[in-house]
């Protein structure tokens, strides 16, 4: 139930202006990839070229090949909206829908791709999701109240649960932790580390101990300066990255001295 | 030396703090004397025709049964055009804010703003000079195939100047406002949200019913009860599209007549009771329009655990 993605020489345009230049990595199945760099070096633009969610950006586009499995995201006649319902995605602020229940929040997607679904099905379903996010004991007395009445960790592990209930192949995270307190951070990193079990987990951070803590490969990005395109500076195993980079950029940037 | 400076205070900024919130308080105030006044004024001037001997209103059978079929007329000239403008408001206002290309949306906003400028008369006239003339084939279509159901029932009346054609004249006067205040709300969607339907894999039709109009319910709400305000006292376009008469189920007739224009026909030349009759009448359109914007706001309130404020 997880696939491997395979990037070749991807760009990354905001109109005219080339954000993110020539990016090749390799994101291997049922593991934890890390995104790290500084602001603006484009890692969270590229994370979304990954379920083409760039494309809600006007003015955003790409060349190059984003490979699912082999399969081509960006091929002629691929439907961005089977995209995202493969490979799905969980946002720096946790933003689940406040008009729905807890329940309805995890049902959304699976409602989308498969209308009809029996009320004892939907019932396993919530209950599965929500003990995948860790989130089951806290909200079980409760699926009918509003999902903006959580707390924000319960409300970013509601957004896990949303995303791993239509099963998807890749689960994105950009940012996931930022908005949270490091209670609540430590509960998603524990979680991340159950959730690559079964899927492909790709995450953007800001915080180079939780990349260290819950990945098993890192990518540093960077730039030149501002108006530069963002680049993959170094990709690798995560122990590597931190403790013995072969470029200097990276070394650098793990060890606090950057700038 | 520092244990007095906290007790010390810039005076100024405390002036300027009183004189808004004196202000703010006056003007609160203010609208609720006008609308007291106004509801003070319409009960007093209408009494004599509340309680007046059934012979002497006109029609001579009481106040209750002059006024109910008025009541009725208005409220069935505002639902037309509520039928017909709701959709029509949501579906503009969802191209403009989320389907169009941005520097047509901008142009098209304009466009819907400027209806809104245009004076009643205007459309009354455009009503009963075109409207009314161009559409009475197809009230003639409509008593021939449909005329089995009641509201379509012929003959037709030959110059259109029916209820019917007063709720289309209505409706194209209130879509502005439920065009304009919706695309408002659409627009204030957060990104967050719609982000988060489409990761999911939702189409932007989905996306659109499971954020947009969700979050915007209470403001589509609020914006259809504007209309509805207007459609209910609206009294120029009425009163020279529909050629009035008696209540009639058929809205293809002329008959039917609303309570705002037969204030505004039979007004010059009342007098005495006449005068008292007609203001009873508006004294019941004031409680209409006071009812349904209360139902308006249960309806928001139920919903607020829900509404995306928290």
């Amino acid at each position: 139930m997880s696939k491997r993605i395979d990037v070749k020489d991807l760009n990354v345009y905001y109109s005219k202006f080339l954000a993110v230049e020539d990016v090749n990595i390799n994101i291997e199945a049922k593991s934890v990839t890390a995104f790290i760099g500084p602001s603006g070096c484009g890692k969270s633009t590229f994370l979304r070229t990954l379920n083409r969610m760039h494309e809600v950006i006007p003015g955003a586009r790409v060349e190059g090949e984003v490979l699912l499995d082999g399969d081509n995201l960006y091929g002629p006649g691929v439907d961005p909206v089977t995209v995202r319902s493969q490979i799905g995605m969980v946002f720096q602020r946790p933003n689940p829908f406040p008009t729905m229940s807890i329940r309805d929040n995890v049902l959304a997607g699976v409602k989308l791709n498969n209308t009809k679904i029996s009320k004892g099905e939907a019932d396993v379903l919530v209950e599965r999701s929500l003990q995948g996010a860790n989130l089951w004991n806290e909200v079980k007395d409760r699926l009918g109240k509003p999902g903006s009445g959580l707390s924000g960790g319960q409300q970013q592990r509601l957004c896990i649960a949303r995303a791993i209930a239509v099963e998807p192949q890749v689960i994105l995270m950009d940012e996931p932790c930022s908005a949270l307190d490091p209670i609540s951070t430590l509960a998603i990193e524990d979680l991340i580390n159950e959730l690559k079990d079964q899927y492909t987990v790709v995450i953007v951070t800001h915080n180079m101990q939780q990349a260290a803590r819950v990945s098993d490969k890192t990518a540093f990005f960077n730039i030149a300066g501002t108006g530069k395109p963002g680049k993959l500076i170094e990709f690798g195993d995560t122990p590597t990255i931190f403790s013995n980079p072969t470029e200097k950029a990276t070394e650098d940037y793990v060890s606090g001295r950057f700038g | 030396m520092t244990t007095t400076s906290l007790t010390k205070s810039r005076g100024a900024g405390h002036t300027g703090d009183k004189v808004f919130s004196a202000a703010a308080l006056a003007a609160g105030c203010l609208i609720l004397v006008v609308l007291f006044g106004v509801a003070l004024f319409l009960v007093i001037q209408a009494f004599p025709a509340l309680v007046a001997s059934p012979d002497k209103i006109q029609g001579g059978e009481g106040f209750l049964t002059y006024i109910w079929p008025l009541v009725i007329g208005t409220l069935i000239a505002a639902v037309i055009a509520l039928v017909i403008a709701t959709p029509i408001a949501i579906g503009v206002a969802l191209f403009i804010s989320h389907f169009a290309p941005r520097k047509l949306a901008s142009g098209l906003g304009y466009v819907i703003d400027l209806l809104a400028a245009i004076p009643s008369v205007v459309y009354g006239a455009w009503g009963v000079a075109f409207l009314a003339k161009e559409i009475s084939p197809a009230y003639n279509w409509l008593a021939n195939n449909m005329g089995w159901l009641p509201i379509f029932q012929g003959p037709a009346s030959a110059t259109g100047k029916t209820i019917l054609t007063a709720g289309i004249v209505l409706a194209v006067m209130v879509l502005p406002i439920i065009t304009s205040l919706t695309r408002e709300i659409f627009l204030q969607t957060p990104k967050l949200h719609e982000e988060a339907a489409l990761a999911l894999g939702a189409t932007r039709w989905e996306m659109i019913r499971m954020t947009v109009l969700p979050f915007g319910r209470p403001g589509i709400i609020s914006a259809v009860m504007l209309g509805l305000g207007r459609a209910l006292g609206e009294t120029m376009a009425v009163a020279l599209v529909l050629s009035s008469g008696a209540l009639t189920a058929s809205l293809i007739q002329s008959g039917n007549q609303t309570i705002a224009a037969e204030i505004a026909l039979n007004f010059p030349e009342a007098s005495g009771l006449k005068v008292s009759t007609l203001i009873a009448a508006g004294l019941v359109l004031f409680v209409i329009t006071l009812g349904v914007n209360m139902i308006a706001r249960g309806i928001i309130t139920r919903h607020k655990e829900f509404s995306g404020a928290n």
